[in-house]
């Protein structure tokens, strides 16, 4: 089975959810054949809104104007999306929201909000607490949020929960000039999702934003990693493009039949140890 | 505390006083006042800087200040400075003809700091601060600032509590950059009216909604949020291109006090 991917590194318009919305129903037209769509983070409203994410916040559900539009998008293509959550009780989460056949199958909230360095998140978002694989029609799939992924804890859980299929969205800063073609932060998800790829014999795809926000620039650079670690697909760096990717689902087979990491992973082990480790040192993370 | 805050932030710095442009309104005669008690009237140097078409109570009006608090004083009349470059480009508007007055007042401004050995004391409020009627580099342009957290409204009220003359108190707010030039008549709206709603949608953050909802016109609400919204460059320091893993203005983070 063949798995048509389209990655979207697009440039956003900061807190104007109205022409994001459009740009990403035009990306949805121009990926005309892909079975699934992905945007980066925060597709819908830009990345660094500080006091703007009350002001641009959505519910996945099809009362919502925005979603209303984006589900029948999805009636197609699967869509991969990036927005503002706001729950009942006003709380703002950083998610990301699959949706496919004019449904939500899965919505992803940031588990880990960097607020160190450039980073400010856990000033302004809410902690998403779950970590989750789900079913789509293309397999079990699991969905990170950029600095989700820099904690390999949670491509574990995913793995352990099924996922075959790695979608990781980013809104990337450039940072770190080296003599090299790209930026460390660029390096650096490059080599976790060439690595992730690899020790769990699985897909990873991982698409990142372009533009500026406030002197801050944002990388681009979609790439996709087969089972084997292999690269199978590149984006540009810092242009706005599509980046199309064709799956072939049969190679976790043939991987894991070369490579058995899934079926002797000893997860009562981790289990176990982990139970240890956390009561002995009373680490209550 | 706004004294308690001029002696600190000048004191710390090895600085003992601070130099200020005194135009005759109420926010720079409410700035000296807390400045001369902060750190003595000796330490507070007023400049009076007019143009020939000042207004012509602005010089005595802030001869008031400067008897009643002692302070020291000094009058540049900024016509032959500024009148040569409008005498060279004879196109320029009233607003390009105003910016070049608040910015020439800002480098005497700082010429003095050196001059006097003084901080820059600044007395923009937080209406003209989040509305953006400033010159950005002009007349924004300041060391510290005790009065940028106080709206129009609020600086009367201090106005009125610290004794400012009567008639500073009583006058139409205006920037006095050309004759007739009134700050409510080139806005559109009152202070009164406007601190109103900023003080709903800034300090207790109601959205838009909200606020129409509690009275205010649609028009007005949108107005001024679009105003706000586009001036917020006035309130910040200048973009750097970040390039590398530690960038001046993003994750190189100390506080000015850093070291003292």
């Amino acid at each position: 089975m063949k798995l048509k991917l389209a990655l979207v590194q697009m440039d956003t318009r900061l807190g104007v959810m109205s022409a994001n919305l459009e740009k990403h129903l035009d990306y949805i037209k121009k990926a005309k054949g892909a079975d699934l769509v992905i945007f980066p983070e925060l597709s819908l409203t830009g990345y660094i809104l500080q006091d703007l994410v009350p002001t641009v916040v959505s519910r996945p559900t099809s009362h919502d104007p925005t979603f209303k539009t984006l589900l029948q998008a999805s009636k197609d293509t699967d869509l991969l999306v990036g927005f503002v959550e706001e729950d009942d009780r006003h709380r703002y989460f950083n998610s990301a929201a699959y949706l496919s056949k004019g449904e939500v199958v899965h919505i992803h909230r940031k588990v880990y909000l960097p607020t160190y360095s450039m980073f400010d998140e856990g000033r302004f978002w809410a902690w998403g607490d779950s970590v989750r694989a789900f079913d789509t029609r293309f397999g079990r799939a699991g969905v990170l949020i950029c600095e989700d992924f820099w904690h390999a804890s949670n491509p574990y859980l995913l793995w352990m929960d099924g996922a075959d299929l790695f979608y990781f969205i980013s809104v990337s800063p450039s940072r770190g000039l080296t003599t090299d073609e790209n930026f460390d932060s660029a390096a650096f998800v490059e080599h976790v999702g060439q690595a992730y790829a690899s020790l769990f014999t699985s897909f990873v795809a991982q698409t990142n934003r372009v533009g500026y926000e406030d002197g801050i620039n944002f990388w681009g650079g979609a790439s996709v990693y087969d089972p084997n670690g292999e690269q199978i697909a590149k984006g540009l760096y810092h242009e706005e493009s599509l980046t199309l990717a064709e799956l072939d689902l049969d190679e976790l087979e043939r991987a894991r039949k070369r490579l058995p990491l899934l079926r002797d992973e000893r997860s009562a082990l981790v289990q176990r140890e982990l139970n240890r480790i956390l009561q002995q040192r009373g680490r209550t993370f | 505390m706004l004294t308690g805050f001029i002696r600190s932030e000048v004191t710390r710095v090895a600085f003992k006083r601070v130099v200020l442009g005194l135009s005759g309104g109420i926010d720079s005669a409410v700035a000296c006042y807390l400045a001369a008690e902060a750190l003595g009237p000796e330490n507070v140097l007023a400049l009076r800087l007019p143009y020939k078409t000042s207004s012509p109570d602005s010089l005595p009006h802030a001869q008031l200040v400067i008897d009643a608090l002692g302070i020291q004083s000094k009058t540049i009349d900024i016509t032959p400075m500024v009148d040569p470059y409008f005498d060279a480009n004879l196109d320029m508007d009233k607003i390009r003809r105003g910016n070049v007055m608040a910015r020439e007042r800002m480098i005497i401004w700082y010429d003095h700091s050196v001059a006097f050995n003084a901080l820059v004391l600044g007395t923009s409020n937080k209406t003209e601060l989040l509305l953006g009627y400033t010159t950005h580099y002009g007349d924004n342009a300041s060391a510290i600032n005790p009065n940028g957290d106080l709206y129009k409204t609020q600086l009367r009220q201090l106005a009125k509590a610290l004794g400012v003359p009567q008639v500073i108190q009583d006058k139409n707010p205006s920037a006095d950059l050309w004759a007739g030039q009134t700050t409510e008549g080139e806005l559109g709206f009152t202070y009164e009216e406007v601190d109103s709603l900023l003080y709903l949608l800034v300090d207790r953050r109601y959205n838009p909604e909200q606020c129409v909802t509690s009275g205010f016109k649609r028009d007005f609400v949108d107005t001024v949020l679009e105003r706000v919204r586009r001036n917020q460059f006035k309130r910040m320091t200048p973009l750097v291109a970040k390039v590398s893993n530690r960038t001046v203005g993003y994750d190189f983070l100390y506080l000015r006090d850093w070291g003292t």
